[in-house]
């Protein structure tokens, strides 16, 4: 299962997954044409002020989401060929029981028809092979997307480093004799 | 992942530096890729500290800054700020020669006045009294008019506008009031306008733009031009080869890089005095080579190669064959340095406001211009001790090009069908058809777009429908290698009309040939040898300049230069085509004055087109309505 992972420590604020969402929902998608373009194309993702971070909300993509049961017209469905949470603007009424019950805030008004609106992990490009947009365009990889096992891997690799580094620091230089000792000379 | 493809010679070099792990530019925009939307539509404010600032383009979060600018402030003022790192570099570089110039005429520096008829030309020009005085005497009022445009207070209009601008834009000028007067306190002046809390009316800060634009035309690139004719000469036509391959092996090579012939000149006159030194170690001679824009200054006086424009500068380095770059001023990037690093190459940079980490830096004063001189070309023999004997990979490709196309050298060649009305046959094929219009062509190489033969793909279909291209700057690099610049060219791609022109001219002036379809007017300051051109054409007419069936392109903007420069050229009254877009489009105000309403002001107007087919023929659509509005 493929995800977008946002580390909010390396979000600068520059808001590019901002415009690259809007411009990838736009008609042309390219950026100096869809500034143009009649109805102007909806961003799907909000970089917000956390303290004195920022942090790009968007659409998780549950797999067991609260908008999907709130939804009394069956608008929010699950995709199981790109295994994300879709919202059907055919059958949406806009009751915005979705927003109500989602914990991130994804959910915003889709113009001019007054529907949900929210991220659909850039299907077409996925099935392009590509990253979402929003990935794509952030400078400083704060936005990552891939596989949920090889992330947290990743992830867990991060961490074991930064345990060893601070066990290195403070433990083994120290204490010469571990070092021996795990070199085999002892 | 690279996947741009570029011409051959640089594509084997980027092959080369990639199998190294030397990062290319290429690499580097592919990791700067996707850039800033903000910043790409201009609508990025960081004038000061309450921002930065960034204005939604869709219209769903800020419309205003922080202090309230909305997009049409905040683009326009960013604009302005481009075209004075422009003017400022241009300015900067006359002032320089001015100085030079100065120096030696007071006998403190090794420069000399070349060419008399220039000075005699510029004096003219500039209501100076010629008549029983020494070459010197007129020099130095001439130095005196030049610093006066960067000094005077009274607002009176520039000398050199004054002297250059055509008349009829003149007026127009006037009556908008656009008569700039020192070029320091415009440049003074757009930074102050420019910083927060004051000029917040795009339409004054367009306004703005365009009084930068003419002072970087008669400040900065006429002043230049000038006071280079009266240095080195003014260029003639003449022979050279152009590319990566005009490298030699054996040899010891010093590439040019930069802008300002005061450095280049000296260095090929040492190099030459100095040619026995590189033979006594092992050497075949000393082998300049010119870069960028003062290769393009070289090579339009001397029979010096083009050797790269400046997107190759670097990769020029990968032949391991440069034993010395030589730069002075603008367009010289950091990463020359480390590429340098990698082999036996000195970069050796001159300029006290243009050192760059790993490079050796060796001052350039004209008052020791000899001594400096004499030592840069040392550095690279010395060079050439270490390199000697390793391999090296040039790519053998090169091209045959005419260069030194000055207003001048068109008129010698034009009196030899007409003397005593030379412009007429040159209109009459106007009239007539035979010339449909003519194009400018100036610039740079834009890794973004390079791989697309953007300047390559609109000339050819330019000149397909008869229309003249002159050129100027790192594009003419770019023609000369395509093979535009020389007689086959004429043979190869023009349509009937213009081969037929082309072909008559090369006779008259003895080429055993047609001339070249694409003609080299020099450095990117040398547009204002189109810009003469253009006056002679339209004064010859009594027409302005925005209705002569010409336009100019931009067709790989890179530089704050070229802002300036096509600033200059919408107050002129011309289309001027520009690829990628300019940071305006973030605000409608900008956009629509530029691409619309500018036209009935000055008849100028701004064209943004990526497809080069599809540029060439919004310029011709451009060309067809003037002939029309001419009645031809």
């Amino acid at each position: 299962m493929k995800r977008v992972f946002i580390e909010i420590e390396r979000c600068t604020g520059c808001k590019s997954c901002e415009i690259a969402c809007a411009v990838q929902h736009s008609r042309s998608k390219d950026l100096f044409t869809a500034i143009f373009e009649d109805s102007p194309p909806q961003k799907r993702t909000y970089v917000e002020r956390a303290m004195n971070l920022s942090y790009p909300a968007r659409c998780m993509h549950c797999v067991d989401a609260v908008c999907i049961k709130a939804c009394p017209a069956g608008a929010m469905v699950w995709d199981n060929e790109l295994e994300r949470v879709s919202a059907n603007k055919d059958k949406c009424m806009g009751c915005w029981s979705c927003a109500m019950v989602c914990p991130f805030g994804a959910i915003s008004v889709r113009k001019p028809q007054r529907i949900a609106l929210k991220c659909d992990l850039c299907g077409s490009r996925l099935r392009e092979g590509k990253t979402p947009a929003c990935v794509e365009a952030c400078p400083t990889k704060a936005l990552r997307f891939g596989d949920i096992e090889e992330l947290s891997r990743l992830k867990r690799l991060s961490m074991a480093e930064t345990i060893a580094y601070s066990i290195r620091q403070e433990v083994i230089e120290k204490n010469p004799l571990i070092i021996l000792r795990q070199s085999g000379g002892f | 992942m690279i996947i741009k493809n570029l011409d051959i010679p640089s594509q084997r070099l980027i092959e080369k530096a990639m199998s190294s792990r030397i990062e290319t530019p290429l690499e580097r925009l592919e990791k700067q890729s996707p850039q800033c939307g903000f910043g790409q539509l201009g609508t990025c404010c960081r004038m000061c500290y309450m921002g930065p600032c960034r204005i939604d383009p869709f219209g769903e979060g800020a419309t205003a800054g922080v202090c309230g600018a909305g997009a049409d402030t905040i683009v326009t003022r960013n604009l302005l700020r481009e075209a004075v790192g422009g003017a400022a570099s241009h300015v900067g570089h006359a002032r320089h020669v001015v100085i030079t110039l100065k120096r030696s005429l007071e006998g403190k520096a090794p420069y000399r006045i070349a060419d008399r008829d220039k000075l005699l030309e510029v004096a003219f020009g500039l209501d100076i009294k010629t008549e029983g005085r020494s070459e010197t005497e007129i020099c130095l009022d001439i130095i005196d008019r030049a610093i006066e445009d960067i000094t005077r207070q009274d607002n009176m209009p520039m000398n050199w506008l004054k002297f250059r601008a055509p008349k009829k834009e003149f007026e127009t000028w006037h009556k908008v009031g656009l008569l700039v007067s020192n070029a320091h306190n415009e440049i003074e002046e757009a930074m102050h306008r420019t910083s927060m809390g004051n000029d917040a009316d795009p339409l004054n800060l367009l306004l703005a733009t365009l009084r930068i634009g003419i002072t970087d035309g008669y400040a900065g690139l006429h002043m230049a031009t000038d006071l280079h004719d009266i240095m080195f000469g003014t260029p003639r036509v003449k022979a050279i080869e152009a590319n990566i391959g005009v490298l030699e092996k054996d040899t010891v090579n010093i590439a040019m890089h930069g802008h300002n012939p005061v450095l280049s000149e000296k260095i090929l006159e040492w190099a030459s005095k100095l040619q026995d030194e590189a033979k006594k170690v092992g050497a075949n001679g000393i082998n300049v080579v010119g870069v960028c824009c003062t290769g393009n200054e070289l090579t339009m006086r001397h029979n010096v190669p083009m050797a790269a424009h400046n997107l190759q500068a670097e990769l020029l380095i990968h032949t391991g064959a440069v034993d010395a770059m030589v730069a002075d001023m603008q367009c010289i990037w950091p990463s020359i340095a480390k590429v340098a690093e990698c082999y036996d190459t000195k970069l050796i940079t001159t300029e006290s406001f243009v050192k760059i980490p790993g490079s050796t830096h060796v001052a350039f004063e004209p008052e020791h211009a000899d001594e400096n001189a004499r030592k840069i070309v040392n550095l690279a023999i010395e060079a050439f001790q270490k390199r000697k004997g390793k391999d090296v990979y040039i790519p053998s490709e090169k091209t045959k090009a005419f260069t030194g196309f000055s207003l001048e050298a068109i008129v010698d060649v034009l009196k030899k069908v007409n003397p005593s009305d030379p412009l007429k046959p040159v209109i009459d094929n106007i009239v007539n058809g035979n010339i449909y219009g003519a194009v400018g062509f100036a610039g740079c190489p834009s890794p973004k777009i390079r791989d697309t033969r953007m300047t390559e793909l609109m000339v050819t279909e330019l000149l397909k429908k008869n229309v003249l291209v002159v050129t100027t700057g790192c594009t003419a690099h770019i023609c000369a290698q395509a093979g535009f610049m020389n007689p086959e060219a004429t043979e190869k791609y023009c349509g009937n009309g213009l081969r037929t022109v082309l072909r008559a001219l090369g006779e008259a002036a003895g080429l055993q040939g047609p001339l070249p379809p694409v003609w080299h007017m020099g450095s990117c300051v040398d547009n204002s040898r189109i810009a003469n051109l253009l006056r002679a054409l339209a004064e010859k007419l009594d027409v302005k300049i925005s209705q002569l069936p010409v336009a100019g392109s931009a067709p790989e903007l890179i530089t704050e230069k070229a802002i300036a420069i096509g600033s200059w050229l919408l107050a002129l009254g011309l289309l001027v085509h520009i690829a990628p877009a300019p940071r305006i489009l973030g605000s409608p105000v900008a956009t629509k004055v530029l691409t619309e309403n500018l036209e009935t002001i000055t008849g100028g107007k701004a064209y943004v087109e990526m497809d080069p087919v599809k540029a060439a023929q919004g310029l011709l659509s451009h060309i067809e309505k003037k002939r029309k509005a001419l009645g031809i």
